[in-house]
């Protein structure tokens, strides 16, 4: 079972500048789990020091946002997308 | 056998059934479905029309109807001046299909010396039919939609990176009331991106530069100056005024008090943010049902969790895809068509040249626009995103 995770770009340092890897697993937690092994560090960046998702960013499944699915739980089929999609402020 | 006009109407008078203006009136009062349709020239438009008329005219009739009465079997009230030319209107309205159409008979004088209700737009000047004429020929805005933009009150938060390409566009659209906050100066470092500023104006305020360039492409807009920062004791104050808030923030804190500020005044933000080579935008509407920033984001990131542009760099024409978006956006929350970006996250990557729209909900439990908020008042941003040790005391003002 694999899906796609959409890295977005402050993240991209930790997926050698890659925008989107195939990653294995059958619901978002095991996929995020697996990316973070794939790609160390990058889910410190997801997770806080309590091991919750942090409220700055959004996983969404294809075009859902996963607080409105089943949360870290909500399983996944191939072929699925995950958007890992932070808050960004840029504007000047 | 050539044809005299008289034939024509005659012939004209033969297929299209008329109605009385006052059988119009009782028709569009008890509420009925029908589609008013003005045949006459722009002018005589411009000098008053019925109430919920739209106007196609006889020289456009063929090319613009199907836009605006989409569906053949709607019934159909063509108008004119003197309900000639509604007829011979009425006979092209038939050939193409339209199945219920009637020409009003007497026209727009007989409604106008019955007494009836008319409509009259905003006068506008020579310059102004000229200046908007490619607006006009678009049915979705069209004068009315013209005289609501030059009516319309708009904000931008920051005169930079995305205020600058916002503003031009909403300049050039004749969006007549154009607020900006700012109170940074004009950099040579901006110049690669904030296209509202010129070279020679290095050094100066932005929030005059801006207003020197947009009241240059545009008199008709009336640039309103707010050089200062927004903060939690103007926001209230500076923002109420405005129909829509356009938020070009580089900032965290001022993006939470943005939001927050609007919840409360109950106005729209039409938002965007940019990264490298990936803009985010959407249009923030709690009003009308939509989410807030606060849905979305409940919390911001710690500080130097995540880089900011001047740290990590912005293409130059991103803030233009991104700006232009916002200017889109803006005018069709004012005119009101095509479908808002409420609820929906465009996603842009310059890179892949790709856009990606996700969905986005209010969030019942939101501090502020959910439905038992915590919130309810303006709070100490800075501290909120972690950017100060200790919120700031009631009586910590103008710091």
């Amino acid at each position: 079972m694999a899906v796609t995770v959409r890295i977005p770009t402050p993240l991209q340092e930790f997926t050698q500048q890659q925008d989107a890897v195939e990653i294995a697993g059958a619901d978002v937690k095991e996929v995020l789990a697996n990316l973070d092994s794939q790609f160390a560090g990058i889910g410190q960046r997801l997770y806080d020091e309590e091991g919750k998702l942090r409220r700055f960013v959004n996983i969404y499944v294809n075009q859902e946002d996963i607080r409105f699915l089943q949360g870290e739980g909500t399983a996944v089929s191939d072929g699925d997308e995950v958007s890992i999609v932070p808050a960004i402020a840029g504007g000047l | 056998m050539s044809k005299t006009g008289r034939d024509l109407l005659d012939a004209a008078r033969g297929d299209v059934p008329e109605i009385t203006a006052e059988e119009v009136k009782h028709t569009v009062d008890s509420g009925a479905e029908v589609a008013l349709i003005d045949v006459r020239e722009p002018d005589e438009f411009r000098g008053g029309y019925l109430p919920g008329a739209e106007h196609v005219s006889r020289g456009f009739l063929e090319l613009k109807i199907e836009q605006v009465v989409p569906d053949r079997t709607t019934p159909i009230v063509a108008y004119c001046a003197g309900g000639v030319r509604s007829l011979l209107a009425g006979q092209v309205l038939q050939s193409m299909g339209y199945q219920n159409v009637k020409s009003m008979a007497g026209g727009y004088g007989k409604w106008k010396d019955l007494g009836f209700p008319v409509q009259v737009d905003k006068q506008m000047s020579a310059e102004q039919l000229n200046r908007y004429s490619r607006h006009f020929l678009l049915s979705q805005i069209g004068e009315k939609g013209q005289a609501k933009l030059l009516d319309a009150k708009v904000v931008l938060i920051g005169a930079g990176g995305l205020g600058s390409p916002t503003g031009l566009y909403l300049t050039a659209m004749g969006v007549g009331n154009i607020g900006i906050v700012d109170l940074d100066v004009v950099d040579m470092s901006n110049l690669q991106r904030q296209i509202v500023h010129t070279n020679d104006r290095v050094g100066t305020s932005k929030v005059e530069s801006a207003a020197a360039t947009l009241t240059a492409l545009n008199p008709d807009v009336n640039v309103i100056a707010h050089e200062e920062r927004l903060n939690r004791d103007n926001a209230l104050d500076i923002l109420k005024d405005y129909d829509v808030i356009v938020n070009g923030a580089d900032n965290f804190p001022t993006r939470y008090l943005v939001n927050d500020a609007a919840v409360f005044l109950g106005k729209p933000i039409v938002d965007a943010s940019i990264f490298k080579f990936e803009g985010q935008a959407t249009v923030y509407h709690p009003a009308v049902g939509g989410p807030c920033y606060r849905c979305l984001y409940p919390e911001p990131p710690p500080p130097g969790m995540v880089p900011s542009c001047q740290d990590a760099g912005v293409l130059g024409a991103l803030c233009g895809t991104m700006g232009s978006i916002q200017a889109t956006e803006t005018a069709k929350l004012i005119v009101g068509f095509g479908e808002p970006l409420i609820g929906k996250l465009l996603m842009y990557d310059a890179l892949k040249s790709q856009f990606r729209t996700l969905k986005i909900r209010r969030d019942p439990a939101c501090p502020v626009c959910g439905d038992s908020p915590s919130i309810t008042e303006l709070i100490d941003y800075e501290f909120f995103c972690g950017l100060t040790e200790a919120p700031a005391g009631a009586a910590a003002n103008g710091h």
